[in-house]
């Protein structure tokens, strides 16, 4: 509670400090915040009917409702070079009046880390109004004659297929945690959805898998349920204080570094577990970033952020939160800054670590 | 079940949700007819708008879009010789001679009546067959799925034309097209000229509309005349009604035949309409009528391409897998309408399914009898000049290319595959063949490196392996027996008749010099191909290395012979020179229509698109018709009017030139 506080108190002195800035360089922005009769552009980077996209739509009416003066919020798809190109788009034109908002998923979190040529954004010229968080489950075929993840040390010698989506997609964080729990998995590259690595488990072609949670619970359960399928780990969530802890959603499954724990007997550490946590948190507690340029006025960011506060009260958007965001609740204000923090750095060891074994094992050209 | 279906029928039949089906439907004839644009485009429209809606009316709108698009885009097809959206491109081939007959009004109906049959087969099916369809899906693996690629690939024999070869090179340059881009096995960038654009591999919509519309539009304003030769729309009305019942079994065939290629995902429906073509012609008597209108040529894509639709809803819903590039976008749809297709959808959501299966049926009948409706006004476009139309058409066009990543390059790579295939047109390389091997490319590569990771090379003893591959192989002699090519069908040639066909493909070296650069450029490109993807990764470079290495072959061999080989080879085609020797050549060139692509273009990349339309639209109109200054403005303002609307929906911005970089506009200029 002590620490909520003192960032509470910080970011106001900062807020204080902005203003007193703003009233000097743009006396018009000092204003009270109001929206009204105006349109909002919210930037999504990639095609119409994703999951970015959908996440979007579903928060769009919401942020239209509660912002100041019920601007209409669009959603606006700038597809392309798998989010990179919207997000340089973003970075190159977005201004600071809070009239355009962009979405980023961990598809472009990762190539930021991965340190990709093409990317020309920087994370830090953006700050946070919203976050996603999701979760997911890990399972086997149960011919493995693996009852549980303690049996896991059993498959030595034995290499497993996963269908993997690519080196550097949202795969990499299950890539990274099979390597650290010694599992000897062939990736099959090509996948053009977890979707369809799903279909590959079940047609029996793959035999390790990995669903966010909301898939897991609508296609994965029942294969579960029949006994086909045992789940192993989850990729756990962050708590306040920025532990890895058991998902919620999955009480009586480990997390990942648990499970590393169990199978290894060590508690996960050292430049491949730092590597592996950078992406993790990139890629699940903060899957979702909604940020806004870093020198957009103050009194604009704390509209989004009250807007944001106001909407996870509302009904409706508790009605349809668990269907659309797979049972986790969105944050903002300090809950937010954390996670973008830690989801948008990597110590550069780690990242030369994950980019040397990515070319090394996976011919994966940067 | 039954209890489902019932329940679902009824509530269809309340007015809410039969109007909002009929908005669909409306929105779906409309970007069906708009060249270019199709269900995807028809999605996004839509989108926005379903947040918050009632479930059920919000399906009935998506899935009336969805059902009729491949309806409405019959009319382009047909009375332009412009591929409405993707899923007609075969409906050219025989539908547009038959409007130049003047038998616009049978092809049109016979089109319609396939659709509606072919919509309502597919509906049935899937409300049939959805409760046990998964076993089935799941037994394909992946080494069935490249077979299936494979197989798809044979039916270029029968699209190749007069010359096989000419065919095989026309899909191998599809094939290394297709490959621009990511690497499937290691993601490394693959022929992408340094160009961060390529990097995505180059937009299916941009391919289907260099290919057809502007080769095809190009060669119109050339002519400036009415599209049709002869008065009246013709009596075919019922005619085409007979003509579909007639041939019965051909709608019933590509009806299956579209239904599942739709609901084996990954298959894609890309070229469905090209496989129906294909198979009306192999398993034809008398093929000697395809490709100068042939009304079965017309009836079998229709129904395919309609069919296709309740198939590619099957794994949609129950593995949350699109069966079709819409399908993606409707998947979409359903999640923000608070439903994730899953195992659910056939038990504890089979009401649902049954609905999205009636509304399917429902609308493909509507949509059909509304485009009966409509067929007299439009079809009377065809008695306009085409001059008047074109504008409008090629603003449309390019809309449409730029709808695929928004970037003023889609412009210029649109322009880019124009012009090659303008040069595929008129030197004889059958463009379809470049199509199939375009959209198959990706998945031939995928699935051999994924089948080859799952099985090793033994998959290649699977049953259904040797199945599929006996298929192909049937298909493919076949195809040698009946081949069509744009100039009409090429059947039963004997080698001593090629001899004596009159030199059509020019009768001295100098007249040959055309054909015989352009053959070169593409021998180039080849070597390119094989220079490039050599020093790539094993697995990223394998395929199209070996594609390229063989294509530099084949090639090479068509180079020698346009070179040395005696007039009449069946490796020489000139168009121009052919229209010369039948004197029906009129001395006009095809490059001045060329030139107002160029005008436009360049335009858009100085002043922005809208800016460049409109002085496009009014120097094309003085110039070109009569219609004087009043009315050529007036023109111009609604049509762009029209772009803004549909860029306002859609929440796009148009294409910026220099001016843009420098100048801040307020929108739509910006």
């Amino acid at each position: 509670m002590t620490t909520k506080k003192t960032i509470n108190r910080r970011s106001f002195m900062n807020m204080t400090l902005a203003f007193a800035a703003l009233a000097f360089v743009a006396p018009v922005h000092a204003e009270a915040v109001d929206f009204s009769r105006k349109t909002i552009e919210f930037v999504v980077p990639f095609g119409v009917g994703g999951g970015s996209d959908t996440w979007a739509r579903f928060n769009a009416p919401y942020l239209a409702k509660y912002l100041p003066g019920s601007p209409n919020v669009v959603v606006k798809n700038v597809p392309g070079g798998g989010s990179i190109t919207g997000a340089n788009q973003f970075a190159s034109r977005a201004k600071s009046d809070g009239l355009s908002v962009l979405g980023t998923s961990a598809s472009t979190q990762f190539p930021y880390l991965l340190g990709d040529a093409r990317v020309k954004y920087e994370y830090t010229d953006w700050q946070v109004v919203l976050a996603a968080p999701t979760g997911g489950v890990v399972y086997i075929n149960s011919d493995l004659g693996v009852k549980s993840l303690a049996e896991l040390g059993k498959l030595k010698g034995q290499r497993l297929v996963y269908g993997s989506q690519g080196s550097t997609s949202l795969d990499l964080v299950p890539l990274l945690a099979f390597r650290l729990l010694g599992l000897d998995v062939n990736h099959v590259f090509g996948m053009k959805s977890r979707g369809e690595g799903r279909l590959a488990f079940e047609r029996g072609e793959a035999n390790i898998d990995f669903q966010t949670t909301s898939a897991y619970l609508k296609s994965s359960i029942g294969m579960v349920e029949e006994g086909k399928a045992i789940p192993l780990f989850t990729m756990g969530v962050l708590d306040d204080a920025g532990n890895l802890v058991r998902d919620p959603n999955f009480p009586d499954l480990p997390h990942v570094s648990e499970a590393i724990e169990i199978v290894t007997g060590n508690r996960p550490e050292g430049v491949e577990w730092d590597a592996f946590k950078a992406f993790l948190i990139a890629g699940f507690p903060a899957q979702k970033l909604m940020v806004l340029p870093k020198s957009t006025p103050a009194p604009v960011v704390e509209a989004y952020r009250s807007a944001v506060r106001q909407m996870r009260e509302d009904p409706d958007y508790q009605a349809g939160k668990d269907e659309a965001l797979g049972g986790y609740e969105q944050v903002t204000d300090s809950a937010g800054e954390a996670l973008f923090a830690a989801g948008t750095t990597i110590d550069p060891e780690a990242r030369d670590w994950v980019r040397a074994l990515l070319e090394k094992d996976y011919n994966t050209r940067f | 079940m039954l209890e489902a279906m019932q329940s679902a029928f009824i509530g269809l039949l309340s007015f809410e949700h039969f109007a909002y089906m009929l908005l669909g439907i409306v929105v779906g004839l409309g970007v069906g007819i708009l060249p270019g644009l199709g269900g995807i485009a028809g999605m996004s429209l839509l989108m926005p708008f379903i947040y918050g809606m009632d479930p059920v009316s919000a399906l009935a709108m998506l899935v009336g879009m969805v059902a009729v698009t491949p309806t409405g885009d019959t009319f382009t097809s047909v009375l332009m010789g412009i591929p409405g959206s993707s899923a007609s491109q075969a409906t050219v081939l025989d539908g547009f001679p038959l409007a130049k007959k003047g038998q616009a009004a049978r092809a049109l109906s016979a089109a319609f009546s396939a659709s509606l049959l072919g919509g309502v087969f597919g509906a049935v099916l899937l409300t049939g067959f959805v409760v046990v369809a998964k076993p089935l899906i799941l037994s394909f693996s992946t080494a069935e799925l490249f077979m299936f690629a494979l197989l798809g690939l044979s039916v270029v024999g029968v699209l190749a034309g007069d010359s096989i070869m000419r065919g095989v090179i026309a899909c191998g340059l599809g094939l290394m097209v297709g490959a621009i881009g990511a690497a499937p096995a290691t993601g490394e960038s693959r022929f992408d000229l340094g160009l961060d654009y390529l990097q995505d591999g180059i937009p299916l919509v941009i391919v289907g509309l260099g290919l057809f519309a502007i080769p095809e539009i190009a060669e119109l304003i050339r002519r400036s005349r009415p599209i049709a030769s002869r008065g009246g729309l013709g009596a075919g009305w019922l005619q085409g009604v007979t003509d579909t019942l007639k041939n019965w079994f051909l709608v019933l065939r590509c009806s299956a035949l579209g239904t599942f290629i739709g609901s084996i995902p990954g298959l894609g429906g890309g070229v469905v309409d090209w496989i129906a073509y294909g198979h009306a012609v192999q398993t034809s008597k008398d093929p000697s009528g395809f490709g100068k209108g042939e009304i079965r040529g017309v009836i079998a894509p229709e129904s395919a391409n309609n069919a296709l639709q309740g198939g590619a809803l099957m794994p949609t819903l129950l593995f949350g897998i699109p069966g079709s590039g819409s399908m993606a976008v409707f998947l979409g749809g359903m999640v923000l309408l608070g439903m994730q297709p899953g195992p659910s959808m056939v038990t504890s959501d089979l009401n649902l399914t049954y609905t999205i299966a009636w509304t399917l049926a429902f609308s493909s009948i509507l949509g059909a009898v509304i485009c009966f409706f409509l067929a007299v006004p439009i079809a009377r476009l065809t008695f306009v000049p085409f001059n008047l139309i074109a504008p409008f058409m090629i603003m449309v066009i390019c809309f449409a290319a730029f709808q695929a990543r928004q970037d003023l390059t889609d412009l210029l790579v649109l322009f880019a595959v124009g012009v090659v295939g303008i040069f595929l047109r008129r030197f004889g390389w059958p463009r379809p063949a470049f199509l199939i091997g375009f959209v198959l490319s990706g998945q031939v590569e995928n699935y051999l490196y994924q089948a080859l990771q799952f099985y090793g090379w033994s998959f290649v003893q699977r049953p259904g392996v040797l199945i599929i591959g006996a298929l192909a192989i049937v298909s493919t002699l076949m195809a040698l027996r009946s081949r069509v090519s744009e100039e009409g069908a090429v059947a039963k040639e004997v080698r001593g008749e090629t001899l004596q066909k009159p030199a059509l493909g020019g009768a001295t070296k100098a007249e040959r010099r055309p054909q015989l650069v352009f053959a070169a450029l593409l021998l180039l490109t080849f070597i390119y191909g094989v220079i490039s993807s050599a020093p790539l990764s094993f697995l990223g470079s394998v395929f199209p290395f070996y594609t390229s290495v063989v294509m530099v072959g084949f090639s090479a061999y068509i180079v020698m012979m346009l070179a040395v080989a005696k007039p009449g080879h069946s490796a020489h085609f000139d168009q121009e020179l052919a229209a010369r020797i039948q004197g029906a050549h009129d001395g006009t060139s095809i490059w001045p229509s060329v030139g107002w692509f160029v005008m436009l273009f360049g335009l858009t990349a100085l002043v922005g698109f809208i800016i460049a339309v409109s002085v496009f639209i009014t120097t094309f109109l003085l110039a070109r018709t009569a219609l004087g200054t009043g009315r050529s403005l007036i023109y111009m303002a609604l049509c762009i009017t029209f772009m803004a609307t549909l860029g306002h929906f859609l929440t796009l911005d148009f294409p910026g030139g220099v001016l843009q970089h420098y100048v801040e506009l307020p929108w739509p200029l910006k």
